[in-house]
């Protein structure tokens, strides 16, 4: 049975403004992902994986082309109709983890379901359930500079899955830590993949996440140059 | 809501940054306050004390009497009418009779005014009972400022030297029989206040007087013959004008400070923005509009302004309270300031003087608090997430 694609984008191309003339970061990208999908974009420095998964993402717009993602053209949305997807379906991970510092473990993983304006017991209850996925109740009160890096990144991944998003996006999630956390982490991640069903999406060049990946999209220089499922 | 609630949460989690901030906001909140109500204050005591010393409830001029052209009293006298006669009966009206003078203290010459006034009047807090006596000089009283000024003490005997109404030179002893503290310097810096009947007799005027001041309470109000009315707001003009000048000092002041008060809040946000960077991406990526991050951000420093505003009255309300119950003592030197002012100052602070004051400071740190907030409108969230300097 074929499944619906969660992700798909035609032609899309990127251009970024350098001095007088441009610089394409990514060129005439062609791409399905469907739902359930552990999915990486591989590639080197400068190959346009984290620029892709940020137009995915709603966080920036593509040049040319198109990029539809949950039946939104992520082009024509306005800021609020993207605010709107990036709050209700979509989950981010990102390197530097990005925790808010004066906000707790429980605060910050309670952050997105402020936004989307639940109950306190909804938000309670969704925050306690995300943390004990990524194995933190007892480090509900503390701040983040009390955490390690590992740590710190699995408040991220609480914070991106307590709303049980559609989708993840993962920018570089393992390039800060350890090998022993590295593996925590994904294992973690495949976990609520399979458990869930969320969709995952890598931008790596992490050979330690790429062992996990169920499927592989090799970037370079903005195109993609292999895509195989593993 | 949400941006309250995150914003204080925001506020809260920053600990000491915030307290610091709040503190230094509160510090010109209090300042600012308290030096209104220091100039309200001064205003108020000397206006009082200007009436009660000075000019009771208006004062009628002789119609050539010019205070600030000394030459005019040689012609500034004149019968007192049986109108006014009436009133002085019933002490509702105090006539005084002004000459030009010289004494000469220990052997140095010092112009002064000469001043007759009844000794049994009440209408202005001037201690002429003393002058009730007889004694060989001529009774005369003084203020502390022309007693230290001319070193002279109570029981002191001092030459004095006038032109009569003819113009002759005359001369006779004056001894001093009491010196009153006054606040006010127009009745005390270079006057010698002496009985009237005799100031009458020596420059054969009798009868006559060159200003009369009327009660506080009631009495006449309209001018009589050639003797015309005074009332305080002609003779308080120039003191207002003076308060309304040192008032302009004051909004200088207050300028100043609330401008430290801006200073800190746009200096903070737009540290905050810059340093925050990676946290507005990370807002922005996990669902909020920026229009969202931009209210939080403004909502934060109107926090800074309303937690300023409570801990100032926390902490400023017994203090301004105390201070303006046991006065604020001035300097020495404060009474050359050419204007009534008391060795204390007792601060007042209206409630719609607080009100207005702290509504102003409020929101002029609310829309302070707003303007840097518009670079995260130009921010772009990507490079924001990396913390990349925008």
């Amino acid at each position: 049975m074929n499944k619906k694609a969660l992700i798909s984008t035609q032609q899309l191309i990127k251009h970024y403004p350098v001095g007088g003339g441009k610089f394409t970061a990514l060129k005439d990208i062609n791409l399905n992902v469907i739902s359930g999908e552990f999915t990486g974009l591989v590639g080197p420095s400068g190959s346009g994986k984290t620029t892709l998964l940020n137009i995915l993402g709603a966080l920036d717009v593509p040049s040319e082309g198109n990029a539809v993602v949950l039946d939104h053209s992520i082009g024509n949305l306005s800021h609020k109709q993207a605010a709107n997807l990036r709050n209700m379906y979509f989950g981010f991970i990102f390197q530097t983890y990005n925790l808010l510092p004066v906000y707790t473990v429980y605060e910050n993983v309670e952050f997105p379901l402020l936004l989307q304006k639940l109950s306190h017991t909804e938000r309670d209850k969704a925050v306690k359930q995300a943390l004990e996925w990524v194995g933190l109740t007892d480090k509900i009160k503390s701040r983040p500079a009390q955490l390690s890096g590992g740590e710190c990144q699995r408040v991220a991944i609480a914070r991106a899955m307590v709303k049980v998003p559609k989708i993840v996006f993962a920018d570089e999630p393992t390039a800060n830590l350890d090998a022993e956390n590295s593996h925590n982490i994904l294992q973690t991640m495949l976990k609520l993949n399979n458990d869930i069903g969320t969709t995952f999406l890598f931008a790596t060049h992490d050979e330690k996440v790429i062992t996990y990946l169920r499927r592989k999209i090799s970037l370079n220089d903005g195109e993609i140059v292999d895509d195989k499922v593993i | 809501m949400l941006s309250i609630k995150l914003a204080w949460r925001n506020l809260i989690g920053a600990g000491l940054r915030t307290w610091l901030n709040v503190f230094v906001l509160s510090l010109s909140f209090l300042i600012i306050i308290w030096h209104k109500g220091i100039i309200a204050g001064w205003d108020r005591q000397a206006q009082r004390d200007t009436i009660n010393d000075e000019i009771g409830g208006g004062v009628f001029w002789h119609k050539n009497y010019d205070p600030y052209d000394i030459f005019t009293l040689v012609d500034a006298h004149g019968k007192i009418p049986e109108k006014m006669q009436t009133e002085i009966k019933k002490d509702k009206l105090s006539p005084i009779l002004i000459t030009q003078a010289t004494i000469y203290p220990e052997g140095r010459v010092q112009t002064i005014l000469l001043k007759g006034i009844i000794h049994s009047q009440t209408v202005v807090n001037i201690p002429t009972a003393k002058l009730s006596t007889n004694m060989e000089e001529i009774p005369a009283v003084i203020g502390t400022k022309m007693a230290k000024n001319n070193n002279l003490k109570v029981g002191d005997v001092v030459t004095a030297r006038w032109r009569d109404a003819n113009g002759v030179f005359d001369a006779d002893e004056l001894k001093i029989v009491e010196i009153f503290k006054t606040n006010v310097p127009t009745i005390d810096n270079g006057q010698v206040w002496i009985p009237l009947s005799k100031m009458q007799s020596m420059l054969q005027m009798p009868g006559e007087a060159t200003i009369a001041i009327t009660a506080k309470e009631d009495g006449l109000r309209k001018n009589v013959g050639s003797w015309i009315f005074k009332d305080h707001n002609y003779l308080l003009k120039e003191f207002k004008e003076m308060i309304k000048m040192k008032n302009f000092g004051g909004y200088v002041m207050w300028l100043v400070l609330l401008s430290l008060a801006w200073l800190a809040i746009f200096d903070t946000q737009v540290l905050s923005i810059f340093r925050r960077q990676k946290e507005i991406g990370t807002n922005i990526a996990l669902g909020m509009t920026r229009g969202q991050v931009i209210k939080i951000f403004t909502v934060e420093g109107v926090m800074y302004g309303v937690l300023a505003a409570i801990l100032a009255v926390l902490y400023g309300a017994p203090l301004l309270y105390l201070q303006a119950k046991n006065g604020m003592v001035m300097p020495e030197g404060s009474d050359e300031y050419g204007m009534a002012i008391s060795d204390k100052i007792f601060p007042y602070y209206s409630f719609g003087m607080v009100l207005i004051t702290a509504t102003i400071t409020l929101i002029s740190v609310i829309i302070v608090s707003f303007l840097p907030t518009k670079r995260i409108a130009k921010m772009n969230p990507t490079d924001a997430i990396r913390g990349k300097v925008q």
